[in-house]
């Protein structure tokens, strides 16, 4: 499937890593726009920019394994009119260059786009200080940024043209594993708006990124039972949807957010936030309970640390009770 | 042009000092020890307008000293970006003179008072005027505290690597940091000599000499194939005796009517 400028997306069903997708998107928008250069600290091979940086090496600007003065850097790059697309593993883009994101970058509302991958434990054998599960809340609470994490190949793409053609600081995850493509060409990807994939009128499960598939395979369970599940995909964390989010409290008994992340400053908070000063409703929280990850297969930690498909289910059946 | 360059200096010195007593605190030491650099760039090296301070193909300067901007601020209001009576706002609620440079501020090039982050911003600066065959200039004040930063050095390899000759690098060594000598705290050692080995040009002058700091910029400006490190030798608190080389005016301090009158007297009446 192609769309008109030629962008090859992937087919429903496919199993594709969003790293295939960040690769095939960078190529794609540098034929497409000059405007944006690609920075990286020789992660290239790890975020699936490699293609890249084979094809328009004219593209990139590399720093080596120095992420804070490659953070820093870009702020000074946008100060030239260049739109500097950032790219390396979370842990390093959203902690140990967290500062210079934040002064340099986010403080001067420079038109910078940070794009990591390795967060969360779909990071896999390279175990806990690679798995970041806490990207979403370091990032989001600082003002101004916007906080993107798609749901499969497909949306990431669209998504990475949307903040290009947006103004301002973004962070954006790039997943690793293989998942299932769940939206086709056709999808349309905004910025702040939550999509609903699957409607229900018992329990709603509020998802974003790697979770959204494991979600749908539990709504889908779950109607075997007789539960009627609505799945949401909350690919903007930040500025959140609060409408979707308010229209999920109203219209159905309680609310699950899934995220592969820390369940502490997230996808649920950003979700309790909202629900406590709108219309409060009964939560599950199904992340990361506050632990470290550890090394393992990415389709055998999400049971052992409870952010599968089964633990969804297991949410919503509480939220039933 | 160095005696006027000469009394630029001195209206910067005022105009802090007086903005600093003004907001009972802030730094004074090392904003009087960068006010010499601060006048040959802004009154004689760098092309830029105040008019237009967004002007993408300016020069630019980072005060990555950020704790020295009541110097800035009165080096932006001399040479037109605002109104002197802006310039005494510094640090109060219903004034924009943010405590440390922000980048709303006109003229502020990038936001700094967390050391160590300025190097960056001018590398990535001058790789983006390399990227799209600009010709403008970036330059840096790093003072003793930026080059104890990890950040500061990221940025110094990937400048020498980068063989950037637009970005030039103005280490205000005035010696004294917060609490102490530099030298007792982490020293430095032989920056010059580190940084050769980094790739850089170097060039060592008095930072308090007009003509010497407009020859180092000339040369800098010359130099192809290196990024330019310039070690300017340099006094806490110069221009008011009391202060010179008196850590207590590393600041943030308050300032009494007694300690302006004698500071401005010694920088001469108007």
């Amino acid at each position: 499937m192609n769309d008109q400028a030629g962008l090859m997306f992937w087919e429903l069903g496919a199993q594709v890593s969003v790293r295939d997708a960040f690769g095939r998107i960078l190529v794609h928008m540098a034929d497409q726009r000059d405007d944006w250069v690609f920075l990286d600290a020789d992660v290239a091979g790890g975020t699936g920019a490699k293609p890249l940086v084979q094809q328009r090496p004219d593209r990139v600007m590399q720093f080596g394994i120095a992420e804070q003065n490659m953070m820093a850097a870009a702020a000074g790059v946008a100060d030239t009119g260049l739109i500097p697309v950032v790219s390396t593993f979370a842990a390093f883009g959203c902690m140990r260059a967290h500062e210079q994101f934040r002064t340099a970058i986010a403080y001067a509302g420079r038109n910078v786009k940070l794009c990591c991958s390795h967060h969360g434990l779909d990071v896999g054998p390279d175990g806990a200080t690679a798995q970041m599960l806490e990207d979403l809340a370091t990032m989001r609470a600082i003002p101004g940024v916007t906080v993107i994490s798609p749901a499969d190949a497909n949306e990431f793409m669209m998504a990475f043209k949307a903040i290009l053609d947006h103004d301002g600081p973004v962070y954006m995850r790039i997943g690793r594993s293989a998942t299932p493509v769940v939206y086709g060409h056709d999808h349309s990807f905004e910025i702040g708006k939550a999509h609903r994939l699957r409607d229900g009128s018992d329990v709603t499960v509020i998802a974003t990124g790697v979770m959204v598939p494991r979600a749908l395979e539990a709504a889908a369970s779950l109607e075997k039972e007789g539960v009627s599940v609505r799945v949401v995909n909350m690919a903007t964390i930040k500025p959140l949807d609060s409408d979707e989010v308010i229209a999920a409290a109203s219209e159905t008994r309680g609310i699950v957010t899934a995220e592969d992340h820390n369940i502490i400053g997230g996808l649920g908070g950003a979700v309790a936030e909202c629900l406590a000063q709108h219309k409060p409703a009964p939560m599950q929280f199904v992340g990361v309970n506050d632990k470290f990850g550890k090394s393992g297969e990415h389709d055998e930690l999400p049971a052992m640390f409870g952010i599968d498909a089964a633990s969804i289910a297991a949410a919503c059946r509480r939220l039933m009770k | 042009m160095a005696g006027t360059l000469v009394s630029e200096a001195t209206g910067i010195r005022r105009l802090a000092l007086r903005a600093i007593h003004s907001a009972r605190s802030g730094h004074p030491g090392g904003s009087l020890s960068v006010a010499d650099m601060l006048a040959v760039l802004y009154f004689d090296e760098m092309n830029i307008n105040p008019a237009r301070p967004d002007w993408l193909d300016r020069d630019r300067i980072i005060l990555s000293k950020g704790h020295a901007c009541p110097a800035l601020y009165a080096a932006l209001a001399l040479k037109g970006y605002f109104p002197e009576s802006d310039a005494m706002g510094l640090r109060s609620i219903d004034s924009f003179m943010e405590g440390h440079p922000d980048f709303r501020i006109p003229g502020v090039d990038a936001p700094s008072g967390s050391l160590g982050m300025g190097l960056s911003q001018g590398l990535g600066m001058a790789l983006g005027a390399r990227y799209q065959n600009k010709d403008f200039r970036t330059h840096v004040i790093l003072g003793d505290g930026d080059m104890q930063e990890g950040n500061t050095w990221e940025a110094i390899m990937a400048a020498g690597h980068q063989k950037v000759d637009n970005l030039v690098a103005i280490y205000d060594a005035n010696k004294l940091q917060g609490d102490a000598p530099v030298a007792e705290q982490l020293d430095l050692g032989d920056v010059a000599a580190k940084l050769a080995q980094f790739g850089w040009h170097i060039i060592s002058v008095d930072g308090h000499d007009i003509a010497a700091l407009q020859g180092a910029f000339k040369e800098a400006r010359e130099t192809k194939g290196k990024p330019t490190f310039i070690v300017a030798d340099t006094v806490k608190g110069k221009g008011v005796s009391f202060m010179e080389g008196v850590l207590y005016w590393h600041g943030s301090v308050t300032m009494s009517d007694d300690e302006l009158a004698s500071a401005l007297k010694e920088l001469g009446d108007e």
